[in-house]
């Protein structure tokens, strides 16, 4: 028997582990564009201290560690580009303690968005999370590894923002704790302590996170979605300035694709509203349709194209049944309001010369301090030239993203190669430093985030 | 050559106005509407286009068998006074445009069952109902009813150049499936093909039947299954139904048939008030407000009138009022649940 298979069955038990092609294979795919890539065993541990194990025993000898949550980044960030152990999180999945009154919840990491979301309608229906725009599959740790944003989006930023306390697994297998809980106290704060917290952002290159204590907010009982039609893109950040002002939405996201046709060249501002009666709803809606936006509907320039509906996430990956093949990938990036109408103009045009309708769609982070905005691409898994044309379009507008003075985010490996040419010299080396400090064997993700 | 067949004589003499007077949602007494209907006639401006609510009732209140709400919406359009923001006009003239194929046509050479934009409802609300047996339903690919959606609507929106661009192609391919008869689920699809096309001078070769007669006829055939519903009823009268008033009377017929008391109330016939559903989006200042006050004053009336039941024949109209009308306690319901209800099926 393999040795280090015996290794790592002896610290999770024989159904926990694999070097079988029929598992591997599952884990060597990414929903996106990205080449499949082989991981040499896949491993999904129980607890913290199995994670602990595993990365020492990958330290001992010298394999990569990849960490998996939903598997839903379509980025490849996941996947095992230089082999090695696939460590999937999803079993542990426990959701360990809730706080109702000081609004927290402390949940292993690989506990899927639907899961905690399901718990706290039944469990507290006063209080949520912040879901994000991603299969109710999309894990807490996995999430936060990629600096993921969230239905809350508009109020409290990204989710990353979002968090009381975080128990992570360095690369050298020791646990180590951050916020509050660091003391022994309860998880309930991040700060002050000094910031030690070098793990969102990093796709697991810097640790595993296993334990999180995730932020609560008030639920109200009433939530609804209302649209506010624009055709002007020229105009959208504008109106995003009036209603970030207005400061009474939940969530705040534009959505403009070619199909179908009723989304073609305009802006659908979908403005999440909650109130605990009618009559809080109503004086929200007052505020934005009748008072600060009333002067564009006036003229003609805007019209409310739904008021009062049931809140439905816009999702991306509809687009992918278009046409035939069902692939789909996205550019996703940080960029101030302002450049609205140029990410938007750039994802009609780079879709239009690669044959692909466009999608873009734009969410409002913090009281309008920036946007995530996204180009997705749909592709035919079973063609390879659309493939090529996405391939192309998403590495067109990752360069194009950077021109425009934007962030990407969750970016691939092309994405992140040229953030870090870009990136300040001495940001860049403080990477470096802290990448090497963390992990001086190089084993968590290799091939991610690395500064040459 | 399609051109709205109006004759401004039959306005000349008429002595009531009741175009402009009797509507519920201006202010106009007959000299006033008389001033107003010749500015309309000339292609001038006039207070009419900016006010309308576009609820098609002036279809109705025509003593002379006239137009005036085509030619209100004619005028809109050609005077560039549209009561819609211009990006909620694109995306309602973008709405009908069909992207997901061609529909698959058979020769029935039978009688058919036209749903429109139902389609997406066709399983639940048609599908194994013994009042539907013998129709051969048509446009039952939610994805595909755009091929025939009767394009109608944009009288809301102040374009009738839309409805008459597209509308040959629509009745084009209803009648490529040979129906000796077409039952349009849809007062909408009824008043098009009954109303709007001769108006216009567009030729529609199928005979269409109202789905309120229909069912009547179908209930009558069925008589021996109806189990009385005894239930108060009211109704959520569509603004197209104002394009086919002489099958309004089919209302009370199939309530009757099927043992549910219509209760009275204020707004009921050609008092009937508009779901909202456009005026909510209207560039008047204070729509959307007014849009909401309407629904509350229609439900409340319900809701005195001791209804139990609200019937719905139009999918904007429930769409726009059915959650407030449940959440007030009145169950709203399609005409055809409840007349499956009746004889004993499953409402959809």
């Amino acid at each position: 028997m393999d040795a280090i298979y015996k290794k790592l069955l002896d610290i999770v038990g024989e159904d926990y582990v694999s070097n079988q092609n029929e598992e591997l294979f599952t884990y060597s795919k990414d929903l996106g564009t990205s080449d499949p890539k082989w991981p040499d065993y896949v491993v999904a541990p129980k607890t913290t201290e199995e994670v602990s194990r595993i990365v020492k025993l990958a330290n001992e000898e010298n394999l990569a560690v990849v960490p998996l949550g939903g598997g839903l980044s379509l980025a490849g960030l996941a996947l095992p580009l230089k082999g090695g152990i696939e460590l999937d999180l999803k079993r542990m999945d426990q959701i360990l303690e809730l706080n109702e009154q000081d609004r927290y919840i402390i949940l292993e990491a690989g506990a899927s968005h639907g899961k905690l979301t399901a718990y706290l309608e039944k469990n507290t229906p006063h209080l949520k999370h912040s879901e994000p725009g991603a299969p109710p599959a999309a894990t807490i740790g996995g999430n936060l590894a990629i600096h993921g944003q969230g239905d809350l989006g508009h109020p409290y930023g990204f989710n990353s923002d979002m968090i009381n306390g975080l128990e992570v697994v360095l690369p050298s297998g020791e646990i180590c704790r951050f916020g509050s809980c660091a003391l022994g106290n309860d998880w309930y704060t991040m700060h002050p302590l000094p910031d030690l917290n070098m793990f969102m952002g990093w796709s697991g290159s810097t640790g595993i996170i296993t334990k999180v204590s995730l932020r609560l907010f008030p639920c109200k009982k009433i939530q609804e979605q209302d649209a506010l039609v624009l055709d002007d893109a020229d105009l959208v950040p504008e109106v995003l300035f009036k209603l970030t002002h207005i400061g009474m939405a939940e969530d705040i996201i534009v959505v403009s694709q070619e199909i179908p046709p009723p989304f073609n060249r305009l802006h659908y501002i979908l403005i999440n509203l909650a109130g605990d009666t009618n009559l809080e709803l109503e004086f929200k809606r007052q505020l934005i349709f009748d008072t600060h936006l009333s002067s564009y509907i006036q003229e003609g320039r805007a019209g409310i194209g739904a008021s009062g509906q049931d809140i439905q996430r816009p999702v991306v990956s509809k687009t992918s049944d278009w046409r035939k093949g069902g692939g789909f990938e996205y550019v996703g990036a940080i960029v101030p309001i302002s450049s609205y109408p140029k990410c938007y103009r750039h994802g009609v045009e780079v879709s239009g010369r690669h044959h692909i309708p466009y999608t873009t769609l734009g969410r409002v982070l913090g009281t309008g301090h920036s946007m995530m905005f996204s180009w997705t691409f749909a592709f035919n898994r079973a063609d390879e030239e659309t493939v090529r044309h996405a391939r192309e379009a998403l590495h067109e507008t990752d360069k194009e993203v950077l021109k425009m003075g934007g962030t990407l985010w969750k970016p691939a490996v092309f994405g992140q190669k040229i953030l870090m040419d870009q990136m300040d010299c001495a940001t860049l080396q403080l990477m470096q430093k802290v990448k090497h400090m963390l992990d001086p064997n190089g084993i968590m993700n290799p091939g991610n985030w690395e500064v040459s | 050559m399609i051109k709205l067949n109006f004759d401004e004589n039959k306005c000349l003499a008429c002595d009531t106005r009741d175009c402009l007077t009797k509507c519920q949602y201006m202010d106009l007494d007959v000299s006033e509407a008389g001033a107003e209907i010749e500015k309309l006639i000339n292609g001038e401006d006039s207070r009419v286009l900016y006010e309308c609510r576009t609820c098609y009732a002036c279809e109705e209140y025509c003593p002379m068998d006239n137009h005036p709400f085509y030619l209100i919406v004619k005028r809109q359009e050609e005077l560039d006074i549209p009561p819609l923001p211009e990006p909620i006009i694109k995306q309602g003239v973008q709405l009908g445009i069909p992207f997901r194929g061609d529909p698959k046509i058979e020769e029935i050479n039978g009688p058919v069952l036209n749903m429109g934009v139902f389609s997406p409802l066709y399983p639940s609300l048609i599908q194994g109902s013994k009042l539907f047996e013998g129709l051969t339903p048509i446009s039952t690919d939610g994805r595909k009813m755009h091929h025939f959606f009767c394009q109608l609507m944009y009288l809301h929106f102040a374009r009738t150049s839309v409805i008459n661009e597209r509308l040959p192609a629509v009745i084009d391919t209803i009648n490529s499936f040979k129906p000796t008869k077409v039952v349009h689920f849809h007062d909408e699809c009824y008043g098009t093909y009954t109303h709007y096309a001769p108006a216009f001078g567009i030729d529609v070769p199928f005979t269409s039947v109202h789905l309120f007669e229909y069912l009547y006829h179908r209930l009558l055939e069925l008589k021996d299954q109806i189990q009385p519903l005894n239930y108060k009823v009211c109704y959520q009268r569509p603004c197209s139904s104002r394009l086919s008033s002489d099958k309004h009377k089919y209302v009370d017929k199939i309530f009757k048939l099927v043992g549910c008391e219509h209760v009275k109330r204020e707004y009921m016939d050609e008092n009937a008030l508009c779901c909202g559903s456009t005026i909510l989006s209207q560039r008047r200042e204070g729509s959307r407000r007014f849009s909401l006050e309407l629904q509350n004053r229609n439900i409340s009336d319900m809701k005195q009138a001791g209804a139990e039941l609200c019937i719905f024949n139009c999918p904007a109209c429930m769409q726009t009022m059915g959650k407030q009308v449940a959440e007030s306690g009145i169950m709203p319901i399609w005409m055809s649940d409840l007349c499956r209800m009746a004889i004993g099926e499953k409402a959809s």
